[in-house]
């Protein structure tokens, strides 16, 4: 199951170029670009690992392409995504995240009905792939 | 469609003049005519770079590409021959023809990009060159990166990344070495690999007597001041003896000199408070500011 997460997940995966673009569009605002992975791809998880310290005073997206393909060399088996954030007053938070990397194999989530009190259910969501230890989740060694 | 596959015919006649006005690099190196004073080599070498951007330029939009032409350069001169100075105006060439995306110029020395302990070379050394990216990268005193007294120096370590940046991302980043000629040459000895991935060297000559004035009358000039007749007279004496004393760095004296002579100025006007000051006196620095100088004197001057 292909997963859909930040933005462009619906469209086909972005291609360098796209990701350059899109990297530029964020400096150009004056944000600081972060690469962050995971294998624990749960919606919920907000805590992905960083790839390196966030990038800050950048000018041109290269500079983050060259990270991004140096994360792609160790981790690209997991999922790598970038994020955008806006440090200006009032916004201090994240502006941007979409995914640019994802394992070969995706095999989703299941969901688990978890019976309790009378009749009512109440539903867990559960990735497949985190059944394995970290670092074997999708086929990395 | 039918539009779009008009526009992706190579050109097949292109308008020298108009191509070089578009640019507006001829502005450039106007501007570099008129406030570099001297450097004859340099500019000749400028002008032959910025040629060759613009010829590329037109052969890439005739579907003749050639590859980008590497343009990592070295500086090389005495202290204060305008190496910095160059390499900023280098930047807004490369960026105007469009071979930098962005344009801007990261000044940096030893300090910031070799790191402290094992480990801590490698981030810094790419932190800066990701800042650096789209841009020119200037390494002021680059023959400090190596240290051949030290063969555990972390230096080396910069100098590999450097070096492997240099070669692979060649169309995202330019990078200039700056430094005096001498240990230039030595640290080249001692890492061929820069020497060769290296395709401008550019020596920068020491002024003349005259040029350095010029240069002087300029700064004055960019400060709103200018020289008395006598003035001047006393300052073509100061430069011509500053020239034979030891630590004389070119440009950079001239500056220090002319500082030194608007504080000598300032204290000569605020020791006379009964009167009143035109706006040409404000301006205008006199003989005895010029003399007042060690230089004279057969100190050693600064």
């Amino acid at each position: 199951m292909r997963i859909t997460q930040g933005c462009f997940s619906f469209l086909p995966d972005l291609t360098d170029e796209q990701i350059s673009k899109q990297v530029q569009y964020c400096l150009a605002n004056g944000w600081a670009v972060n690469i962050e992975f995971t294998d624990d791809p749960h919606p919920r998880n907000n805590f992905w690992e960083m790839w390196g310290l966030p990038m800050f005073d950048l000018r041109d997206a290269a500079g983050v392409l060259m990270e991004l393909t140096e994360c792609r060399k160790v981790y690209g088996d997991r999922y790598i995504r970038l994020s955008a954030f806006d440090s200006s007053h009032g916004w201090e938070s994240v502006r941007l995240s979409f995914i640019v990397n994802r394992p070969k194999e995706e095999p989703g989530f299941r969901l688990e009905r978890h019976e309790v009190e009378g009749r009512n259910i109440r539903y867990t969501t559960k990735s497949y792939a985190v059944d394995r230890p970290e670092g074997q989740r999708y086929g990395g060694s | 469609m039918v539009d779009s596959a008009g526009d992706a015919l190579p050109a097949t006649q292109v308008d020298l003049r108009r191509e070089f006005d578009e640019v507006g690099i001829g502005e450039v190196l106007d501007q570099l005519d008129r406030e570099l004073i001297g450097l004859k080599p340099v500019k000749t070498r400028i002008r032959e770079i910025a040629s060759l951007l613009l010829i590329e330029r037109i052969r890439k939009r005739m579907d003749l590409a050639s590859g980008n032409p590497t343009l990592h350069m070295s500086f090389t001169g005495n202290p204060g021959t305008g190496k910095t100075t160059v390499a900023l105006r280098i930047a807004s060439i490369l960026h105007k023809l469009g071979f930098v995306r962005r344009g801007q110029v990261v000044s940096v020395t030893r300090d910031e990009l070799v790191g402290q302990y094992i480990g801590h070379t490698a981030p810094k050394t790419k932190e800066i060159l990701k800042k650096a990216m789209g841009g020119v990268l200037f390494i002021d005193e680059a023959y400090y990166l190596h240290r051949p007294d030290n063969e555990r120096d972390y230096g080396q370590e910069a100098i590999e990344i450097l070096l492997q940046v240099m070669e692979s991302q060649r169309e995202d980043l330019v990078v200039i070495l700056a430094g005096y000629g001498d240990r230039m040459d030595k640290f080249f000895g001692s890492n061929p690999g820069f020497r060769s991935r290296i395709a401008h060297h550019i020596d920068f000559p020491d002024y003349a007597d005259d040029e350095l004035l010029a240069i002087s009358e300029l700064m004055l000039g960019d400060m709103n001041y200018k020289f008395s007749a006598d003035a001047r007279a006393a300052f073509v004496r100061y430069i011509a003896l500053r020239k034979t004393q030891p630590l004389f760095s070119n440009a950079r004296s001239i500056r220090n000199a002319l500082d030194r002579m608007r504080l000598r100025q300032a204290n000569r006007l605020v020791a006379d408070l009964d009167r009143i000051l035109s706006v040409d006196d404000i301006m205008s620095l006199e003989a005895s500011d010029v003399l007042a100088s060690r230089v004279f004197s057969n100190g050693s001057g600064g």
